[in-house]
């Protein structure tokens, strides 16, 4: 089962290092990981998906809260998050095809970032199922380049971590 | 005042009276400074990872958090076996490595490494030091991560330039506050009550204690637990020690290598109530079974450690010497007088026990049976790895004092250097190294700091002439027999000894053990007791 936990961090050099340190060292699977500054610049927020059990998540929330600088860590409620990813691709694109790439960008609310004549490059920011779902409408169109950032995610309602 | 000074006079604040170490380009400002403070000892060690191992025995009978500090580069990774035994066995010790020039880091010039980054799979925490202002607080912290909570290694990584940086200005901090640090320290009331409820109703209670309870220097709250309710004590090898092998609730060691009656204990238990062990494969070999089986609490200070091997009906997470305390308000009382008597009476035949013996050897379990008789009652008795430390843990007959052995890493060469640490922490105490010839010669070149500090330390080697744990492995069906396990071309160890002004005793008939004790024993200054042991003995005879 997929997992959000969000680890509130120090913001040091190195702090990264330990965190991916400890997922390899106790052989946790990381999804995806995501990093960014909060809004108190000494904290960054680390949004971390993984795949796996109950057991397993909670000896990973105890692992990351036993490193110094970490703050604090939660596992998000799967069912009561705000999760969303931002990807960028780029697609071949002629005269022929243009049109009917736009029409999909339409449909899932994607935006044109850049265009040349012979591809388009197109960010969508969703959930990780809608950007799978984009991607997989743009394969027959020959994808050139994919990004995707990671999910971050914040907790429904007036609360916070 | 420079960076190195600054880092010197931290250390004084925290009261730090030795530190062990070895010298390096990059540490020599360290070291220049330190010059100054004859009131900080120091002992060179011949190799950086027995100044770990000094460290280690040093803080494990003091209290106090042990020092050791190396060069940058070759100083640095040899320290590395010092600081994973440290953390395998939750030591508190603070490492202090040189750094090349901040400004050249990331060059791979000469005696560069990426210290803090080698150990941070086997630190508490690590440091590397940016600015000769952030000493006094970057020490300040190292310390208090070191004690509190779980205790454990950390390192602090100074680059040369750093060391020799002018600081704005010197001020110690009086505290500090580590948002991501806060160990829990009472247990919660809820839970403690549950425990008291539990023990009320168990009728095959028994406790299991591990080395946590030593590092929260609970000993004394947990014999009068077990006293005040009658509950039998198992330990793990990491508590051994916490209670005389022939007190009446001690059921000996548990696990592959431990006894008997510790093992049925363990395992016809209905409640089984650990206490700062984490369980680990040695002790319990299937925790699955035992979780499946009966009721289990764990008291342990890392919440990590709960679940973590094993899962417990009733988690308890904070100071093991305080939870203890908690639980001791409460009057817990069990009634479990038949199973205990049942176990007495195992546990009496268990120690009944005779040895095998061959002419011209002399059986370990004899010797350290009779040798556990005749120490002193606080003896510190630091064993080393092999079927030496599997020996001593089942036969050493212990009158209390206190055991010391790398539980965790299972680092061979850790017993003489632990001692070496012992010796300048309690300088009166009584201190016995058990070794194999194995482990012996890759620490032996230590004798040079119990030479040079006129150490009392009564060494005894067991010569098999071979790897023994190791020989005993391959003698399994799963192995097509011993390989690379003889310890051909061994020195004379008597000669060794004799080069470093140390008499040897050897002991090779049973009929000589019990004068060959006396001697090692009444003869003032260190002795090295050579006992030899046939290469076929097992930990299992």
């Amino acid at each position: 089962m997929k997992q959000t936990i969000s680890v509130l961090v120090e913001n040091q050099a190195g702090v990264l290092n330990r965190i991916t340190g400890l997922f390899a060292r106790r052989a946790f699977n990381i999804e995806s990981l995501a990093v960014g500054v909060t809004d108190d610049p000494t904290v960054s927020r680390i949004t971390i998906i993984v795949d796996s059990g109950n057991s397993v998540v909670e000896q990973v929330e105890k692992q990351l809260n036993k490193l110094i600088e970490v703050i604090k860590v939660r596992t998000l409620e799967e069912n009561n998050l705000i999760g969303r990813e931002l990807m960028i691709l780029k697609v071949n694109a002629n005269n022929k095809t243009r049109q009917d790439i736009m029409t999909i960008c339409e449909i899932l609310g994607a935006k044109v970032d850049d265009v040349s004549p012979t591809s388009l490059t197109m960010e969508l920011s969703d959930t990780p199922d809608r950007l799978d779902t984009f991607q997989a409408m743009m394969r027959p169109f020959s994808i050139l380049e994919v990004v995707r950032t990671g999910v971050i995610a914040v907790q429904k309602g007036g609360g916070k971590i | 005042m420079n960076g190195a000074q600054a880092l010197i006079e931290s250390l004084l604040q925290e009261q730090v009276d030795h530190i062990f170490g070895y010298a390096g380009a990059t540490i020599c400002p360290a070291a220049d400074a330190l010059k100054e403070h004859p009131e900080i000892g120091y002992t060179l060690v011949r190799t950086e990872q027995n100044a770990g191992h000094m460290a280690s025995g040093y803080a494990r009978v003091s209290d106090k958090v042990g020092v050791c500090m190396v060069t940058s580069g070759p100083g640095a990774t040899n320290l590395i076996t010092g600081i994973a035994t440290a953390y395998m066995d939750s030591i508190p010790v603070v490492a202090i490595t040189g750094q090349v020039p901040s400004h050249l880091l990331g060059r791979d010039i000469f005696q560069e490494v990426d210290i803090t980054g080698a150990v941070a799979p086997f630190s508490k925490h690590s440091y590397l030091v940016k600015s000769a202002n952030d000493i006094p607080t970057i020490v300040k912290e190292a310390f208090h991560i070191a004690s509190t909570g779980r205790p454990g290694p950390v390192l602090i990584d100074i680059p040369i330039d750093i060391q020799e940086q002018e600081l704005d200005f010197f001020v110690y901090p009086e505290e500090i506050n580590i948002r991501g640090y806060k160990p829990s320290v009472r247990g919660n009331e809820l839970q403690i009550k549950r425990v008291v409820e539990a023990i009320s109703q168990a009728k095959q209670p028994v406790i299991c204690a591990g080395g946590g309870v030593f590092l929260a220097h609970g000993e004394a709250e947990l014999v009068k637990l077990a006293e005040s309710t009658h509950i039998p004590v198992v330990t793990t090898m990491m508590g051994l020690s916490l209670l005389p092998t022939e007190h009446p609730l001690n059921m000996g060691m548990i696990g592959a290598h431990g006894n008997v009656c510790a093992n049925k204990a363990l395992a016809k238990s209905d409640l089984l109530i650990m206490v700062g062990t984490r369980a680990a494969d040695r002790a319990v070999l299937n925790p699955s079974e035992i979780q499946r089986r009966m009721a289990t609490i764990h008291i342990d200070v890392d919440p990590a450690e709960i679940g973590k091997n094993m899962q417990a009906a009733i988690p308890l997470v904070g100071n093991v010497k305080v939870i203890l305390d908690q639980i001791l308000d409460r009057g817990p009382s069990a009634d479990c007088s038949e199973w205990l008597g049942r176990l007495q009476e195992m546990r009496r035949e268990e120690l009944k026990r005779s040895f095998p013996a061959r002419a011209g050897y002399v059986f370990p379990g004899r010797f350290l049976r009779d040798l556990g008789e005749q120490l002193r009652e606080d003896a510190a008795i630091c064993v080393d790895v092999g079927q030496n430390q599997i020996w001593a843990c089942k036969h050493l007959r212990l009158r209390g004092g206190r055991l010391l052995t790398s539980g965790g890493l299972g680092t061979m060469g850790y017993a003489l250097p632990a001692a070496v640490g012992v010796k300048v922490a309690q300088p009166n105490r009584q201190t016995v190294v058990i070794c194999g010839d194995g482990s012996f010669q890759m620490s032996m070149n230590e004798l040079a700091a119990v030479k040079c500090a006129g150490l009392d330390i009564k060494i005894i080697l067991f010569r098999n002439r071979v790897l023994g744990l190791v020989h005993q492995i391959q003698s399994t069906p799963a192995y097509h027999g011993p390989f690379g396990v003889a310890l051909d071309g061994s020195p004379d160890f008597e000669a060794i000894a004799a080069a470093y002004g140390i008499p040897t005793v050897t002991v090779s008939e049973e009929s000589q053990v019990e004068s060959a004790i006396d001697c090692l024993l009444a003869q003032p200054g260190s002795v090295l007791t050579i006992v030899d042991v046939h290469p076929d003995a097992t930990t299992n005879d």
